[in-house]
């Protein structure tokens, strides 16, 4: 068990660090989510089960969706699907 | 017997003035000021030529650090003072961390009577077998008011920034992304009918029994807004309009805010007069037990779940 969190303690160090390094935003995003979702079962190791839920539901989940919703919004997202709908796609900033 | 008043007699009345004022049809300073048509600007040749000089010489001189000597100062100077912030920072909270208690010394200020009377007394004076819970939702629910408050005020924050009027959101399809979707994705329609579902029952599971297990009415909360965010992202607004909409969101946040209010204000000032508080504790290990614990985690948890899904929806289209 004591190697067990190591390996998710190395794994938050990782992810920590690479957030801040990675150029494309959309993958920040995911790392971010990886993080909290590392994060919450290091709750449930410490034995606060409560906190897991609170930071699965809100650290892995809302949180992620409300940056993917703001990275559509300032258009920094690929768009792939809007030509077979017929809509004018959006400009690619990178 | 009420009459009705004559047009012309009502116009003069107050009351009328200030119902036009409300709706915004009354301008005030219509009659009473002078106005005139705003004039076209029009720019000297010598003035445009200025400023093309201004703005050539800004692209060409002030930023090429080859030659422009303070540029090239002030970036020293800008890293140098960079480093020595992050120095000095690091610094004094390594400091701060040296003042710090040892890890399980005696004298902890966590180690006093406090934590232990929580964990001695909770039970008995909240009747909430999750110790937790009752001390956030008994002991300290004032605390856990100002959060509740904090996520109401969040909210309308957010509102005032991002709500579209309705016949501008009929207008302007572009500040609704939805529309850009591809509507009806199978998989995730299969996904979201079979996961929304659950999601809703364990997260009111974990509102209810709060008192009795891990969680309680923010976990929960979180948890049914999370779920309702997968439905509309499943199904749409269109779905979603059918039984949560502005009207209901209005309706639960402010019922619940205000509920949770009256209880906690009851619950204190029964408490700090000693009088006998009329809420019963129940019987330890029931769903219906735990004093005040249970309301209020279903009006927390109400109140977090609008919350969540508000900004979805607010983030998204800019209304509810």
């Amino acid at each position: 068990m004591e190697i067990f969190n190591m390996i998710l303690m190395g794994f938050l160090v990782v992810c920590a660090i690479s957030v801040s390094f990675s150029k494309n935003l959309l993958n920040s995003i995911l790392i971010f989510m990886s993080y909290s979702l590392i994060m919450s079962i290091i709750w449930i190791l410490l034995e606060s089960p409560d906190l897991a839920i609170t930071e699965a539901a809100v650290g892995a989940g809302v949180t992620s969706v409300l940056f993917f919703v703001t990275l559509k919004k300032i258009h920094a997202m690929q768009q792939e699907t809007e030509e077979e709908d017929g809509n004018e796609p959006y400009q690619k900033t990178k | 017997m009420s009459r009705i008043r004559k047009q012309s007699e009502y116009e003069k009345t107050f009351a009328y003035r200030f119902f036009r004022w409300m709706g915004g049809e009354k301008d005030a300073f219509v009659g009473n000021m002078e106005m005139r048509p705003q004039k076209e600007y029009v720019e000297e040749e010598a003035t445009i030529e200025e400023r093309m000089r201004d703005r050539r010489q800004a692209m060409e001189e002030v930023y090429d650090s080859g030659h422009n000597r303070e540029l090239r100062f002030f970036n020293w100077l800008y890293r140098c003072f960079s480093i020595i912030f992050c120095i000095a920072i690091v610094a004094m909270l390594v400091l701060t961390v040296s003042y710090l208690p040892s890890v399980g010394g005696e004298d902890k200020p966590t180690n006093n009577q406090v934590s232990e009377t929580y964990i001695t007394d909770g039970l008995k004076d909240t009747g909430a077998v999750n110790i937790v819970t009752g001390m956030i939702l008994s002991y300290r629910a004032f605390d856990t008011f100002g959060e509740t408050n904090v996520l109401f005020i969040a909210t309308c924050c957010v509102m005032i920034m991002l709500m579209v009027d309705e016949d501008k959101i009929r207008e302007n399809k572009d500040s609704n992304d939805r529309m850009f979707e591809p509507k009806n994705d199978v998989i995730l329609q299969v996904v979201a009918k079979l996961l929304v579902p659950m999601v809703f029952l364990f997260g009111i599971y974990i509102i209810l029994n709060g008192h009795l297990s891990p969680g309680g009415g923010f976990s929960g909360g979180a948890m049914i807004g999370a779920g309702m965010i997968l439905y509309v992202a499943a199904f749409g607004f269109d779905r979603m309009e059918k039984f949560f909409n502005e009207k209901v969101y209005k309706c639960v946040k402010v019922t619940a805010l205000i509920c949770y209010g009256c209880i906690v204000t009851y619950y204190f000032l029964t408490g700090a007069n000693g009088l006998a508080c009329l809420i019963p504790l129940g019987v330890p290990g029931r769903i219906l037990s735990g004093g005040i614990t249970l309301p209020i985690n279903i009006f927390v948890g109400s109140e977090v779940a609008c919350t969540m899904y508000a900004f979805y929806a607010l983030f998204r289209r800019g209304g509810l």
